[in-house]
């Protein structure tokens, strides 16, 4: 599925794996800028000898200004609208642009930006221009952050026409998704989870693209099928180890895109094991898992020995305290529990 | 200085309390609710006091994320808050919030935010409610020089100055944007120089002066007052700590400046200013001190001894009214 070749892999952190697919991106294609808030930090203090102070907020964009310069390693004053605006037009006019929106929760400050402009330029100018941009942004629940740092709002931008979007859950697919994004001439809007930044995992030294719109099995079984969603694919798994326990043996499909969606994959796998739970962090109407829910449900109807379910956050902001947000955040009981329920039910 | 000592007493008791306030409670709430969104105010207390001096509880303020100061010069209970941010039941928000959502209405506290300039035109929108309603309220909007760049800070002052609102925009400028430090972002040399596209006035006060900001403050609040309008007054200050207790800000500034601004410690320059005039004795502030010292005590032990929220508080408050089972219908929440 990947265009890697024969090349080293060793192994590094999900934020390396995001930060060498920059690199490698920016050294390849002299058009490729980045912009945001801190993504080297302490600017404009070169001459104190104040270089990169920050790396980045979660430190995936470190070493970038050093090594490519302050004119396409652009910090950025705190103005969303105006950056992300700005990344989309220097997209349409001959750059290959990168933006980061330190969390999903701040879209609000910049939606028109993606919502009436990256998404729908192409289309309304009747396909005389691409916008080859890519936003980089921040989901997951579970840090005491509060409902305005921790919302994981991935299903809002499946729900645009014209843009895409990858929910990357490992370092392999943060960089080949990334790299992916990047050389994609739509709009794309790329997922990080705060909570996979230090998961290491084999990468490929070379550069190398997973294409988007491409779910992965990352476990194999026969009984039900679980579809997890960036760091919801880990509770996928960790849940179905449980249920083997059982005798239950769970297929676990990682989605990766939310547009385009890989809705061949994941019915192809429920046709073999005839149940289906989507895990999914965002809140649950409209979402990706109730979109799946109804594919599976149209195109496999006759395949079912069961209900299409979900497994997702309530229909609430994030609570800050902790046995709130605990509860809150999907976890392997509750995906364990649904799941004995729908072999409960015969 | 024409301030009379119970003026001076209250002044000196609302920086003490916010100071103690950060240097107690946010380390303890590392430990409790293992958050890393607790932002100090510790060096920016001079800026919240002078200018909630002039307002009463019935005025508003909007907040920023490092709010702490703007809820303690305003009056909400240091004990509330404290609990809040250990994520209680006893909370302003009952836990729901933390440290970047306390809100007190009670006080006309409209919450801080956790989105830079976000409370901006709750403020403005505050100030609409008192001309509409005839309230002879004013509305304080704090933000920082991160905000000054965000575009909701121009269209409100712009907002405000169309319909004349009693609004006071109120920039804290500690010098830094997280890292990103202030002369890089900004286009103008002083946030205060873009009063003038809005037609207001533009003050520009040390923020470390008490006196300074008050005196200031009373002007803008007056004119907000006296239906003239809003104002924007920016106050120069400065941050102690990093933006979040996990920021190293010596990766950004230095020592020295750091020094520099410790050495204007608004506390310090209260008491060189006062303590010479003879009203007001070393043993009273240091009084004040410990009794702020003491507050932040029994704030610590009333927050660990209150309880957790329950777990089905988590479908409380998320509309005034909606069925329950909706907010977690196909979701196989466990409750």
């Amino acid at each position: 599925m990947s265009t890697m070749s024969t090349t080293a892999t060793r192994e590094i952190q999900y934020r390396q794996a995001i930060n060498e697919a920059i690199r490698q991106e920016m050294t390849r294609d002299e058009t490729v800028i980045i912009m945001g808030e801190e993504i080297a930090g302490g600017a404009g203090r070169e001459d104190q000898g104040i270089v990169d102070a920050w790396g980045g907020p979660f430190r995936t964009t470190v070493g970038l200004i050093q090594e490519f310069g302050n004119q396409r390693v652009l910090d950025t004053p705190l103005s969303e609208a105006a950056f992300v605006g700005a990344a989309i037009g220097a997209a349409s006019t001959g750059m290959r642009t990168i933006a980061e929106l330190m969390f999903v929760d701040f879209v609000g400050v910049c939606m028109d930006q993606l919502l009436n402009n990256a998404a729908k330029m192409r289309y309304m100018f009747g396909g005389q221009v691409k916008v080859p941009f890519t936003l980089l942004t921040r989901i997951g629940a579970g840090f005491g952050s509060a409902a305005q740092h921790s919302e994981s709002y991935y299903s809002i931008f499946s729900h645009i026409p014209g843009l895409k979007g990858v929910v990357p859950s490992d370092p392999y697919t943060a960089k080949g998704l990334l790299t992916a994004a990047i050389r994609d001439d739509d709009p794309v809007v790329y997922f990080e989870h705060k909570g996979l930044y230090g998961n290491t995992g084999p990468v490929p030294e070379e550069p190398y693209e997973l294409p988007l719109g491409k779910a992965r099995t990352v476990r194999e079984g026969t009984d039900i099928t679980l579809v997890g969603i960036s760091r919801m694919t880990w509770v996928c798994t960790a849940a179905a180890e449980e249920l083997a326990k059982e005798g239950i043996n769970a297929e676990v499909v990682d989605l990766l895109s939310i547009s385009p969606i890989d809705y061949d994959h994941v019915i192809d796998s429920v046709r073999r094991t005839h149940r289906l739970v989507v895990v999914d962090e965002d809140t649950p109407i409209c979402s990706m898992a109730s979109e799946i829910c109804a594919a599976v449900a149209q195109e496999a109807f006759d395949y079912l020995d069961a209900p299409p379910s979900r497994v997702t956050a309530p229909h609430t902001p994030v609570p800050y305290s902790r046995p709130l947000e605990n509860l809150y955040v999907p976890n392997e009981a509750r995906v364990i529990k649904t799941v004995q329920n729908l072999f409960a039910r015969g | 200085m024409d301030l009379n000592r119970e003026t001076l007493l209250r002044l000196y008791t609302t920086m003490s309390t916010i100071r103690n306030f950060e240097e107690r409670g946010i380390p303890e709430t590392g430990q409790r609710a293992m958050s890393a969104s607790v932002h100090s105010s510790a060096g920016q207390e001079a800026v919240p006091t002078g200018i909630c001096a002039h307002l009463t509880d019935d005025d508003y303020i909007g907040s920023t994320h490092r709010g702490h100061g703007h809820c303690i010069a305003k009056g909400v209970d240091p004990k509330t808050m404290m609990a809040e941010l250990f994520g209680r039941s006893t909370g302003n928000n009952k836990g729901k919030g933390g440290s970047m959502h306390i809100a007190d209405m009670s006080k006309g506290m409209l919450g801080t935010n956790g989105v830079v300039a976000a409370s901006v035109p709750l403020a403005v929108g505050a100030g609409l409610t008192s001309k509409l309603k005839n309230l002879g309220r004013v509305a304080v909007a704090f933000f920082g020089d991160g905000g000054a760049n965000q575009g909701v800070l121009h269209e409100s002052m712009n907002l405000a100055s169309v319909w004349k609102l009693p609004v006071i925009f109120c920039c804290e400028n500690n010098g830094y944007a997280e890292s990103t430090p202030v002369e890089y972002a900004l286009s103008t040399a002083n946030v205060s120089d873009r009063a003038a596209g809005y037609d207001m006035p533009g003050i520009n006060v040390d923020g470390m002066d008490v006196f300074a900001v008050y005196d200031a403050a009373g002007q803008a609040v007056a004119r907000a007052r006296a239906g003239e309008g809003p104002s924007l007054l920016e106050c120069r200050t400065y941050r102690f700590y990093g933006h979040t207790v996990f920021d190293n800000p010596l990766s950004y500034r230095t020592k020295e400046e750091e020094d520099h601004w410790r050495a204007r410690d608004p506390l310090k320059l209260f008491r060189e200013a006062v303590l010479p005039l003879g009203e007001i004795t070393q043993e009273e502030l240091d009084q004040i001190d410990q009794e702020a010292a003491q507050l932040m005590e029994d704030a610590i032990k009333f927050a660990d001894e209150s309880p957790l929220p329950n777990q089905e508080e988590i479908y409380d408050d998320v509309y005034v009214s909606y069925p329950t089972e909706l907010l977690k219908r196909g979701t196989n929440m466990e409750i």
